[in-house]
């Protein structure tokens, strides 16, 4: 998670923040970033799970389309990403990728329609190059608008919505993947039902300003702490969700990746994203191979890179692999080939040269809280 | 008396005549965070220094131990497994991962005592 940086850090506008809490700042996407605060990862991982849980996430890039004259947002967006766009009612918000012409995956995303716009949420590591690629493609149809200052906050777990409701009381009727604009501490926010933990919880894009003393609010109900990367990602991986540059790059298709449930059914015959060919070939005849969960037997970590083998032979490799708080055990994701990829399938994790015993089962390894209504 | 070493990988090793004790120290599990499993050697697995002898997976990572001193495992904190968190909560005490039978006491020569460890973690930051 961590890396070299290649120039001065950028700050989120919570950085006073997280030196006041005394969170360990790593480098991450070019931004200096929470990875843990004083309690540690594996407290932070259970407050979210078990209570409340606030997460800086404002180095991640929120973009917003706009139709210019004659033009339709939605429709222009779907000619770089494979999800149904033009279906999205207003208030609606869908996951979706973008895509190259080989069907590899540049980018993961969170769409949102207002109504009047399409608002993005894209990782941090890859938005000056999605930024780069929406204007090289919607520009003709498209007002776009990077607002990489504003701030982005999620607040997670269980007790989110009785937290958020005391600031708004209308978020507590939101549905997951729904979106409105809300008044928070006088300030204009948009707050999605969603998030990267599978728990209930919300996103809450914030002006620049706002997120400081919004965070400092939230932070003042007992049931809220402040949470770190590092928590973000094994809260990710018990919910069986994606990590761009690991579980999912270039080199995986929507398809390998199983993520196929975010591509609508007239868009899969349709076409008219990049690599559209490519990914609706293996529709039809199979991928070759596919995104599967991994559970080690005893205590020893797969973590990303390790091989996946069976009798000796690799037959893929791990993407992402850790230690599951909630469950007390290692849990991994990677790839193999489709013809070994059932659930049930015994196999050998390579860790440090040992074999490891483990078997391919269904994700997510913790079941999703998402509320539904 | 107990003469406490300390090597530049943050290991310490606790020798009692020709038996080391070897963990990590404060500074490295704090660097580590959430220990939740240690890879520790068997008994009778022969070392030399600087050899990786162990590894500690804490949620974010696994990182090798590599042994201080040369010699021959004689007990590993079997304790570990069903309580990681000790390496955390204890590193100098209950964390301890393995102890060893230096095959030469010499080699600790080239660890630091606790004043010039401190110095080199304060160095560090």
């Amino acid at each position: 998670m961590t890396e070299v940086p290649a120039g001065p850090l950028k700050r989120t506008p919570l950085h006073a923040l997280h030196k006041e809490l005394g969170a360990r700042l790593v480098p991450f996407a070019g931004y200096e970033m929470p990875v843990q605060y004083p309690t540690g990862i594996l407290v932070e991982h259970a407050q979210t799970r078990n209570a409340c849980g606030l997460f800086d996430v404002s180095h991640m890039g929120q973009v917003r389309l706009t139709a210019k004259a004659g033009h339709n947002a939605a429709k222009a967006l779907e000619t770089l990403v494979p999800g149904d766009i033009a279906g999205l009612a207003p208030g609606q918000q869908r996951y979706t990728q973008f895509t190259n012409d080989a069907g590899g995956i540049t980018d993961d995303l969170m769409v949102t329609s207002t109504g009047d716009h399409l608002q993005l949420v894209v990782n941090a590591a890859c938005k000056d190059a999605d930024l780069a690629h929406i204007q090289a493609g919607l520009s003709s149809s498209c007002e776009i608008e990077p607002m990489f200052s504003r701030g982005l906050l999620a607040l997670q777990g269980p007790q989110a919505v009785t937290v958020l409701s005391r600031f708004a009381p209308q978020v507590a009727e939101m549905k997951f993947m729904t979106g409105a604009f809300v008044m928070i501490e006088g300030a204009r926010c948009y707050v999605t039902r969603s998030g990267y933990t599978g728990c209930d919880g919300y996103e809450i894009s914030t002006p620049a300003d706002a997120a400081d003393p919004i965070a400092r609010k939230l932070l003042a109900h007992p049931e809220v702490k402040p949470i770190g990367l590092g928590a973000r990602d094994s809260l990710r991986l018990e919910a069986g969700l994606c990590l761009y540059g690991h579980d999912i790059d270039t080199t995986t298709t929507p398809v390998e990746a199983v993520l196929l449930w975010s591509i609508g059914k007239e868009r899969r015959l349709q076409g008219g994203f990049p690599g559209a060919a490519v990914v609706q070939k293996q529709i039809a005849e199979g991928s070759p191979r596919k995104r599967v969960g991994l559970l080690p037997e005893g205590k020893a970590i797969a973590r990303e890179g390790a091989e996946i083998a069976i009798g000796g032979k690799v037959v893929g490799i791990v993407t992402s692999g850790g230690f599951a708080p909630t469950l007390g055990r290692a849990i991994a994701m990677g790839y193999v080939e489709r013809s070994q990829s059932s659930n049930g399938t015994k196999v050998e994790l390579v860790v440090r040269g040992k074999p490891v015993p483990a078997e391919i089962v269904p994700m997510p390894f913790v079941k999703h809280a998402y509320y539904r209504g | 008396m107990a003469d406490v070493r300390y090597s530049e990988e943050h290991e310490w090793i606790r020798v009692e005549g020709d038996t080391g004790t070897i963990g990590i120290t404060q500074y490295a599990q704090e660097q580590l965070g959430d220990v939740v499993f240690v890879d520790v050697p068997a008994s009778g697995r022969k070392v030399a220094k600087g050899e990786s002898v162990a590894v500690v997976e804490s949620v974010k990572a696994a990182s090798d131990i590599y042994a201080p001193v040369s010699g021959e495992v004689i007990e590993s904190n079997a304790a570990l497994a069903d309580s990681p968190g000790d390496v955390n909560t204890e590193p100098m005490g209950k964390g301890w991962f393995f102890k060893i039978k230096m095959s030469d006491k010499g080699e600790l020569t080239g660890l630091m005592d606790e004043a010039a460890y401190e110095a080199f973690v304060k160095s560090l930051s």
